[in-house]
């Protein structure tokens, strides 16, 4: 079922006595979540994503819009009656309950027509179970159960009942590095067996961009960029989003367009063309360096981490933003520091270029040449 | 050697050193010389001598009619009072934690009677009820009012003796369980009732399959506390109908320890440690059965 988000707001009223200003969480959302697809909700912590989720489950009351199930307009629907499964950030089981007890709660709460037998309701337990392999610890109580486990029971309640959306807020962040890899990548496959429109809340870029199918980004309430993962990658609308995705970050430099080449301190490293002349900042991924003996962009040389497949150069720019520039490179180069700076070209794909007033991407082409110049600056 | 002095724990019987000379003092001694004076007949404290060894003390209290009326006093006030009081301060606390404006308000009142002096209290209960010769008490006039016939609460019909007892218990315990019962209320997991509404759980259910069990640990704290209280009382009674208590039917069982060593037909030690300890014996058994019930059915986290 397709989900819509129609300029939802929320606003909270201001705490304390005088001065009480309203805090807006969530700013003229609107977005429409096609069916059986898995969207990351990704910002900093108080961006409004939780707020976003707590909005679409019903326990939180929109200040203003609308939230569509389908065709449905389900803005003034109680939670329970809106037929979503939520699993909390830390999973909210009923601690007096044995797993089955607690997988089985919600289908225990169907009246009417929907009313189940017994039977059935354990056949529909014990297939959720099996869907989060967990059919082994149906008798534990969830004390006994590991961190993982307890994720497995809550995502087995909340899609027992077969919901037509499945809200996760923070799924993973209760669980050890090398369980949040393995329960991501079960979230993903539990998601496409399954079908169910599915949204997740999460502040870890990596997560969202490996499993989701597509991902909104968010800053103080207000939507950033929506989109694939590797296109918001490739393509981000803003310094924000570009500084928010990518491990290890984006490096950051202050630079200016003039007569159609980027400068980056007094160095000209690129050619632009219809960009105007301006102070900008200079984006770089740490994969769009690459090592190059008479490269345009030179750096005082810090250090060398070895990661394996890759190595990672640590080193210093006079007009880095930040206090080190980390680039990525393949491990079978060899970096020359006998003069203590080392030496790179740009890929222009990599590298974008903000606003300095309003840090939004100006567009514009960027290539390796200036008008018959190498990158160096010596004419050919 | 040093080794030694750590590994024997001596270390640590040095710290409850204290704690365990004045427990053994002013508790394990009393205690077994209570239950030697319970088998010793006809003790005399003054000469500290006694003619032999029997269970006489035992089979005298049994068989006093002073005895058996306490004993059944007693147990209807626990009867009474316990479940009475736990449940109504459970709707109390859970009325409490439901409203929003106000609910410090209300809980600063229902906390009072906590701090309220206990003989202040008995006079309040005495204006209410009792019937002197210049006025009926405002009770009694409550009950006119409507039409019913004015009772002597104090000194009239047992029912209605019994009735101001337990309505009095009630109101002296109720604070501390309202007390209790709202913070445990208010610990419980506020995300477990958001899961609860999402999955379309209905209020009762959520407080049936939920609230109670979540809070249950605390209930029978209060339960188990509760009757032990309800068993020792004494100092109620008397604020409330005087020191003649057997006259007036009133007695409990530790009124009844009191009387045989102080009271008017005092000079007991002996039928007094009997009492003693069958009332311990009592309270002994209801509260091992209370926990033997409690491990089945309450989920401690």
């Amino acid at each position: 079922m397709k989900v819509v988000l129609q300029n939802l707001t929320k606003k909270f009223p201001g705490r304390g006595r005088k001065h009480a200003e309203e805090v807006t969480a969530v700013n003229d959302f609107t977005f429409e979540i096609p069916d059986g697809e898995l969207v990351g909700l990704l910002g900093p912590s108080g961006c409004g994503k939780s707020t976003t989720l707590n909005l679409i489950s019903g326990l939180l009351k929109p200040t203003g819009g609308r939230i569509f199930f389908g065709e449905d307009d389900i803005t003034e629907l109680p939670p329970e009656n809106r037929g979503v499964g939520l699993v909390f950030q830390n999973y909210a089981l009923y601690p007096h309950l044995t797993v089955k007890q607690n997988i089985l709660f919600p289908l225990q709460n169907l009246k009417g027509k929907d009313k189940l037998s017994k039977a059935v309701m354990l056949e529909k337990a014990n297939e959720a179970a099996r869907l989060v392999q967990i059919d082994e610890l149906m008798d534990r109580k969830p004390g006994e159960l590991s961190g993982g486990q307890q994720q497995r029971v809550a995502i087995a309640r909340a899609l027992v009942k077969m919901p037509d959306v499945l809200l996760l807020d923070e799924p993973l962040s209760n669980l050890d590095a090398r369980l949040r890899l393995q329960t991501r990548e079960e979230i993903r496959r539990i998601q496409k067996e399954t079908g169910i429109t599915t949204v997740f809340v999460t502040h870890d870029q990596e997560e969202a961009m490996s499993i989701s199918d597509r991902i909104v980004v968010m800053k103080d309430g207000i939507v950033q960029q929506i989109g694939k993962p590797q296109a918001v990658y490739d393509d981000p609308v803003n310094l924000f989003v570009a500084r928010f995705l990518g491990t290890p970050p984006i490096n950051v430099f202050a630079g200016r367009c003039r007569d159609g080449r980027l400068y980056v301190g007094q160095d000209a490293v690129l050619g632009v063309s219809g960009i105007a002349d301006q102070e900008v900042y200079v984006g770089v991924r740490p994969e769009g360096f690459v090592l190059c003996e008479d490269g345009p962009f030179v750096c005082r040389f810090g250090s060398v981490e070895v990661m394996g497949r890759d190595i990672s150069v640590v080193s210093e720019h006079d007009a880095s933003v930040g206090p080190t520039v980390r680039a990525i490179i393949s491990a079978e180069n060899r970096v020359d520091t006998t003069n203590g700076t080392v030496r790179f070209s740009l890929k222009p794909q990599k590298v974008f270029l903000f606003s300095k007033e309003t840090e939004e991407r100006i567009q514009g082409g960027i290539t390796e040449c200036i008008n018959g110049v190498t990158m160096s600056g010596r004419r050919l | 050697m040093r080794k030694k002095w750590r590994d024997s724990g001596l270390k640590g019987w040095l710290y409850l050193l204290p704690a365990i000379l004045f427990l053994g003092v002013f508790m394990v001694y009393p205690l077994i010389d209570v239950f030697i004076y319970s088998f010793e007949e006809g003790y005399n404290s003054a000469s500290q001598t006694s003619f032999g060894v029997g269970v006489y003390n035992y089979s005298y209290v049994l068989h006093d009619p002073y005895f058996l009326q306490a004993v059944r006093n007693t147990f209807l006030l626990v009867i009474i009072t316990v479940p009475l009081s736990t449940g109504i301060a459970l709707l109390v606390s859970v009325g409490l934690n439901s409203i929003g404006p106000l609910r410090n308000l209300f809980q600063t009142i229902y906390f009072l009677p906590y701090v309220t002096n206990t003989l202040a209290v008995g006079l309040v209960f005495m204006i209410l009820f009792k019937k002197t010769v210049y006025s009926d008490g405002l009770i009694n006039l409550l009950l006119t009012w409507f039409g019913g016939s004015p009772v002597d609460f104090i000194d009239g019909p047992y029912c209605a003796k019994m009735f101001v007892l337990c309505f009095y218990t009630i109101w002296v315990v109720l604070p501390f369980k309202i007390l209790i019962l709202t913070s445990a209320l208010a610990s419980v997991d506020r995300q477990l009732y958001q899961a609860a509404r999402v999955d379309g759980t209905s209020g009762f259910r959520i407080f049936m399959r939920i609230t109670l069990p979540m809070i249950a640990p605390m209930i029978f704290y209060l339960i188990i506390t509760g009757f032990i209280g309800a068993f020792k009382a004494y100092s109620d009674v008397v604020a409330l109908f005087g020191t003649n208590l057997n006259a007036a039917e009133m007695n409990t069982i530790v009124g009844y320890v009191y009387d045989m060593l102080y009271g008017d037909s005092g000079g007991y030690p002996s039928y007094a440690s009997a009492a003693a300890i069958l009332l311990f014996a009592i309270v002994l058994t209801i509260t091992c059965i209370n926990l033997l019930v409690s491990k089945r059915k309450i989920h401690y986290e």
